[in-house]
């Protein structure tokens, strides 16, 4: 299942967050593609807002992996370092763990990604526009007709 | 009291020797910035391996420089997090060898409060004291009321200021690692741009990069489409002025709200020229004090410093199922 959603400025960007958070489950693999500056970190610290968390979601950048802990929580990671290697093994009980695992740069690491999981890849249309195209399959492609509506 | 302080949390590799939390025996470091260069930034799992090869030969130059032996020393101090864990696991077991081995107290820094008392090597932290925290992974604003207490009063909701600069200088297509590059360009450029200072206005003490970060990036994709001639240097410093207002502002606000004695500037941004020249400009009335460049960077001899006053503030010493921890807080 794939659609192609046109947002327009950081409201459409959280109400989009906000629908994809009442869907998420244990083990949810969000991976999230687009070029710096883009939106990913800031999509994900919506998603964390409507997932509950309080505390300051910040960029993962440094240390690729940061943790919030929750009712579900939320390991956010940017693997961007990771371009030439393709893994971290030290990142595996995060994707295949208790909670929503979001994954800046998702396509450095697939070969370690689950086969099915849910994508995002945003292209800036422009300053405040954006493009973002949303795969998935099995479980994900039920959730992502939903948004299709 | 001789402190050992052992740092590996990314990718430095470093051993020092510390008398009384002042004088630097020795502070030898290895640093892997070469091996990473090809991979724009840190990789964790090669950092690990590089730490692990070079940790033995680090420890006997250490000693010996510092002209003591394995049995003179006191105190073991090492980095315990935040970092990357791999890396951080070297250290942490290296240095519990060495505690075991000749039965000496081992006690666990959080890296940044190594950052912090790097001050103290040249200067004497004096309370209340403000710290500016800028590094790759950490902007912050923490204030201390007396050795050893910390109270984080503002951080970045998004982006650290050392990751603005890698991912402006990322676009700009310069060299890893970015942040010196850019620092370097923009003392020869003019801010032409006049990027906007996120949050410039808040009340409270809080950072924002990322919309910085986004908006050099677009304007450098529109001129380049038009293929407008720019100038790097103008980029660089209309970017670093933006940076450098903002951090300077909140810094000189919080100052004075909490009436604090002394600034210090931390971490690997506090090397950057701009900043160093602003803050000295624009503070005048309370002394603002920055680690020399050696010791801006990631190195022991700032963690030995660290656990000196740790431990001296009363603090216990750890046992031995001390262990790395990526994601400790202050």
């Amino acid at each position: 299942m794939e659609i192609t959603l046109k947002i327009h400025n950081l409201l459409e960007m959280e109400k989009l967050a906000s629908k994809i958070a009442k869907h998420l489950f244990p083990g949810f693999v969000l991976g999230m593609g687009g070029d710096l500056g883009s939106g990913k970190t800031t999509f994900t610290q919506y998603l964390a807002k409507h997932m509950g968390i309080k505390a300051v979601v910040n960029s993962p950048t440094f240390t690729i992996l940061k943790i919030y802990q929750n009712h579900l929580p939320l390991y956010h990671m940017d693997v961007y370092r990771l371009e030439k290697i393709g893994y971290d093994y030290e990142l595996d009980e995060f994707i295949y763990g208790d909670g929503v695992a979001v994954i800046e740069w998702y396509e450095y690491i697939k070969r370690m990604l689950p086969e099915t999981m849910f994508s995002m890849d945003i292209k800036a249309l422009s300053e405040t526009d954006r493009e973002i195209t949303i795969k998935g399959g099995g479980v994900y492609a039920e959730i992502i007709k939903d948004l299709s509506h | 009291m001789y402190v050992m302080g052992v740092e590996s949390s990314c990718d430095e590799t470093s051993v020092a020797i510390v008398k009384d939390g002042k004088t630097v025996l020795a502070n030898v470091v290895l640093s892997q910035i070469d091996i990473h260069k090809e991979y724009g930034g840190v990789v964790p799992e090669i950092a690990s391996r590089e730490h692990v090869k070079g940790i033995s030969l680090v420890f006997d130059q250490s000693i010996k420089k510092a002209g003591i032996q394995y049995k003179d020393i006191d105190l073991v101090a090492v980095t315990e997090g935040p970092g990357l864990i791999g890396s951080l696991l070297v250290g942490v077991a290296a240095a519990k060898v060495v505690a075991m081995n000749y039965d000496i107290p081992i006690i666990g820094i959080h890296h940044i409060a190594g950052h912090i008392y790097a001050n103290n090597i040249e200067h004497d932290l004096v309370f209340p004291c403000l710290a500016l925290v800028v590094s790759g992974g950490h902007t912050e604003l923490i204030l201390m009321d007396k050795h050893y207490q910390f109270k984080k009063i503002g951080e970045t909701v998004d982006d650290a200021v050392g990751e603005a600069y890698d991912k402006v200088a990322r676009v700009l297509d310069l060299p890893y690692p970015g942040g010196p590059m850019v620092d370097k360009l923009a003392q020869q450029g003019k801010d032409l741009y006049h990027f906007p200072r996120p949050l410039f206005d808040s009340k409270d003490y809080q950072f924002s990069f990322s919309g910085l970060k986004s908006h050099v990036i677009n304007l450098h994709h529109n001129l380049s489409q038009r293929h407008e001639v720019f100038e790097l240097a103008d980029f660089c410093a209309s970017f670093q002025e933006a940076v450098t207002d903002v951090l300077v502002k909140k810094t000189k606000a919080a100052a004075k709200e909490y009436q604090v004695k002394q600034i210090i500037v931390a971490g690997g941004v506090a090397a950057n020229k701009g900043l160093r020249g602003k803050i000295s400009r624009e503070i005048t009335d309370i002394p603002v004090c920055f680690p020399s460049l050696g010791y801006c960077t990631d190195n022991a001899a700032m963690i030995a410093v660290a656990g000196f006053f740790k431990y001296k503030t009363g603090n216990k010493a750890d046992d031995y199922t001390i262990n790395g921890n990526s994601r400790l807080e202050l």
